[in-house]
C-alpha cells in the first residue's frame, strides 16, 4: 500500500484535483452550488471571484470583441496563477482530456503499440504553437474566436457540465489519435492552449529538479513523461527543468526510486546554481 | 568551383536551406489547416434562426464576445436557457431557448444578464434609467402564420393573448366580421412589435399541432423599407432622412441630358 502511494501519490492527487473540480462545476449548473459555477471557459469561484480562460480572452482580443472589465479581472485571476506558480498545470492537473490522453497512453503501453510504431515520432511538438498562431489569424480574419468553436477542451468540460450531445465524439477522436496515430499527438503535439501555457507558464516558480548525483540512469523517468524533450539533463547535470512544456504532472518524480527528482521553487533552485 | 565540395555534399541539404524547407512546409501545412479550419468556423457560426437570451448584443457581435461559459444558463431559474451542444446545429457553446420547449419567463430581475462576464449579455440594453427592466428585452418577435391560426380561421381562441405577459400591448385581438357565416366573428391576434420582447409564451401556448405563432430573430422576422419611403404623414418618420444620402447611377443613357440622347440617339439610330 505504501509503495502504491509512493508510485501514483501525484497521479491519485491529481485525478483528485480534475474529478473534484469537475464535480463542484456540475454541482453547480444541477444542484446550485455556488463554490464553482461556469466553466473552464469563465468561472466565479464562491460567488466573488471571477477566472477566465486567458487563451480565449486573446482569441477574443484578435477577434475584435469589446473587452468587459470583468473578464479582464478574471483573466488576470488565472493568468497569474498559472504565469507566477502552476506553469502548465492546468494540463495535467485541471484538463478533463488529460484523463482521456493519459488513458491512450496507457493503453499504448500495455497494449505494445509502441513497440510498433517505434520510438521515432513522426510530426514536431512545435505544430502547437502553428495552430496557436493559426487560431489568432483566424479568429482576425473571421471575426469568431476561432479555437473555441473546435476546442475539444471545453466540449468535454461544457458537456460534463451542460450536457454533452455527440461532445463524446471529440473525446473519441482524441483518444484513438492518440492511441493509434500519435504518442502524445494531442496534449503533447497539437493542442494550442496546451502551447499557449507553455508559453505563459516558462517562468512559473514550480519546477521540477532534477539531481545528478543520485540519478542511477534507469530512464524510467523519459519514460513516463509526456513531454520528455524537457527532460534533457536527465543523468547529465543537476539542473531543474526550466522548459514551459512541463506539464508539471510529477510522474517522473513518482516513478523514480532514486530520490533524483523532486519539486522545487525556482528562487531556491538559482540559489543553489550561485552557490548561496 | 565543383572540386571544393567533396561528392557526398552534392545530395545533403544546407541548414539553411533546411531551415527554408521546414518553413515552408509549416506555412504550407498551416494554410491548408487554416483554410480547413477557417471553412467549418464558418459553416457552425451560419445558424441565424436562433434565439438568445435577453439584453444579447447583436449577433456577430455576439459570436466573438460570449467565452460560452454558461453563467446565464445556471442564473436561469427556469431550464429555459441551453448551451449548444455538438449535434444541436448552432454555434457551439453558446446559449440559447427554444419557446415551445421552454419559454422565457421574464423575471423582473432578468438574472441571466448581469452574470454574464464578458458583455455580450447587456445589462444596459434592458435598463431603463438604470433598472433591469425585461419588458424592453428583444430576443425576438412573434410572427402569426395566418393560415394555419385557428383564430383566423373563425374558431374562437385567444390562447397566444392570454398567455403574454404583456397582455394586450404585444399581442392585441383585432374583430372582424366573419362573413362565411354572417354572424359571427373574426378575433385575430395581432403582434405589436415595439411591444413584443420574443420571450415566446405565446408560442408555448399555441394550441396547434405546430405552433401558428413562433418566435423568430428580430433580424429574420421583419424586413426594412430603405429611404425610399417615408410616412408622409408621420413627422417621426422623416426623421429617418437625417443620413440618408443620394445615390447616383450612371448608365449610358444619362450621360446626357434626357432630351439629348433621346433625340441624338433617334436620329443616329434611324439615319
Amino acid at each position: 500500500m505504501k509503495r502504491v502511494w509512493n508510485n501514483y501519490r501525484y497521479l491519485i492527487l491529481r485525478r483528485f484535483t480534475q474529478i473534484g473540480l469537475l464535480f463542484l462545476y456540475f454541482g453547480a449548473n444541477a444542484w446550485g452550488w455556488t463554490i464553482l459555477q461556469g466553466n473552464l471557459s469563465s468561472s466565479v469561484i464562491l460567488g466573488t471571484i471571477p477566472m477566465s480562460d486567458p487563451y480565449a480572452a486573446l482569441q477574443m482580443l484578435a477577434a475584435g470583441a469589446v473587452m468587459a472589465t470583468n473578464l479582464l479581472v478574471g483573466v488576470a485571476v488565472a493568468a497569474s496563477f498559472y504565469f507566477f506558480i502552476g506553469g502548465r498545470a492546468f494540463c495535467s492537473w485541471v484538463c478533463p482530456i488529460n484523463m482521456v490522453t493519459d488513458a491512450a497512453n496507457y493503453l499504448r503501453e500495455v497494449t505494445g503499440i509502441n513497440k510498433v510504431t517505434g520510438i521515432k515520432q513522426p510530426a514536431s511538438r512545435n505544430i502547437r504553437y502553428w495552430v496557436l498562431g493559426m487560431s489568432l489569424i483566424i479568429s482576425a480574419i473571421m471575426g469568431v474566436t476561432a479555437f473555441e468553436f473546435i476546442s475539444p477542451i471545453s466540449m468535454v468540460h461544457r458537456g460534463i457540465v451542460f450536457g454533452i450531445g455527440f461532445g463524446w465524439a471529440a473525446v473519441l477522436i482524441i483518444f484513438l489519435f492518440d492511441l493509434f496515430v500519435l504518442k502524445n499527438g494531442w496534449c503533447g503535439h497539437v493542442c494550442p492552449l496546451g502551447g499557449f501555457y507553455s508559453i505563459l507558464g516558462k517562468f512559473s516558480f514550480i519546477r521540477v529538479q532534477h539531481l545528478e548525483e543520485n540519478c542511477t540512469l534507469c530512464m524510467k523517468c523519459k519514460v513516463v513523461c509526456p513531454e520528455n524533450q524537457v527532460l534533457h539533463m536527465i543523468g547529465k547535470e543537476s539542473l531543474p527543468v526550466l522548459s514551459g512544456e512541463c506539464t508539471n504532472c510529477a510522474r517522473c518524480i513518482e516513478v523514480c526510486d532514486d530520490d533524483a527528482l523532486r519539486f522545487s521553487i525556482r528562487s531556491m533552485v538559482q540559489n543553489k546554481e550561485t552557490g548561496e | 568551383m565543383s572540386e571544393n565540395i567533396p561528392k557526398k555534399k552534392k545530395s545533403a541539404l544546407s541548414d539553411r536551406r533546411k531551415f527554408i524547407l521546414n518553413m515552408a512546409r509549416g506555412a504550407g501545412l498551416a494554410t491548408m489547416g487554416g483554410f480547413i479550419w477557417s471553412a467549418f468556423v464558418d459553416e457552425v457560426t451560419a445558424s441565424q434562426l436562433l434565439l438568445r437570451p435577453p439584453g444579447a448584443i447583436k449577433e456577430t457581435d455576439f459570436l466573438k464576445t460570449c467565452i460560452k461559459c454558461g453563467l446565464c444558463v445556471e442564473a436561469c431559474p427556469y431550464d429555459t436557457l441551453m448551451l449548444a451542444k455538438p449535434g444541436d446545429h448552432k454555434p457551439l457553446g453558446t446559449p440559447f431557448f427554444t419557446p415551445r420547449d421552454m419559454p422565457c419567463y421574464m423575471c423582473p430581475d432578468i438574472p441571466c444578464v448581469p452574470v454574464c462576464p464578458t458583455g455580450a449579455l447587456d445589462s444596459s440594453s434592458v435598463s431603463t434609467d438604470g433598472v433591469l427592466d425585461i419588458n424592453i428585452a428583444d430576443m425576438g418577435l412573434a410572427v402569426v402564420d395566418a393560415e394555419s391560426c385557428i383564430a383566423f380561421w373563425g374558431i374562437q381562441c385567444d390562447a397566444c393573448y392570454r398567455a403574454c405577459p404583456i397582455l394586450g400591448e404585444a399581442i392585441t385581438i383585432e374583430y372582424q366580421k366573419n362573413e362565411r357565416t354572417g354572424k359571427h366573428a373574426f378575433m385575430k391576434p395581432i403582434v405589436h412589435s415595439d411591444a413584443c420582447t420574443g420571450c415566446g409564451m405565446c408560442e408555448r401556448a399555441c394550441v396547434t399541432e405546430k405552433p401558428a405563432i413562433r418566435i423568430l430573430p428580430r433580424e429574420v422576422a421583419q424586413g426594412k423599407a430603405g429611404n425610399y419611403y417615408i410616412k408622409g404623414w408621420d413627422k417621426n418618420d422623416e426623421k429617418r432622412l437625417k443620413d440618408a444620402h443620394e445615390i447616383k447611377t450612371t448608365t449610358e443613357i444619362s450621360k446626357q441630358s434626357a432630351s439629348d440622347k433621346l433625340n441624338g440617339g433617334m436620329l443616329e439610330d434611324l439615319y
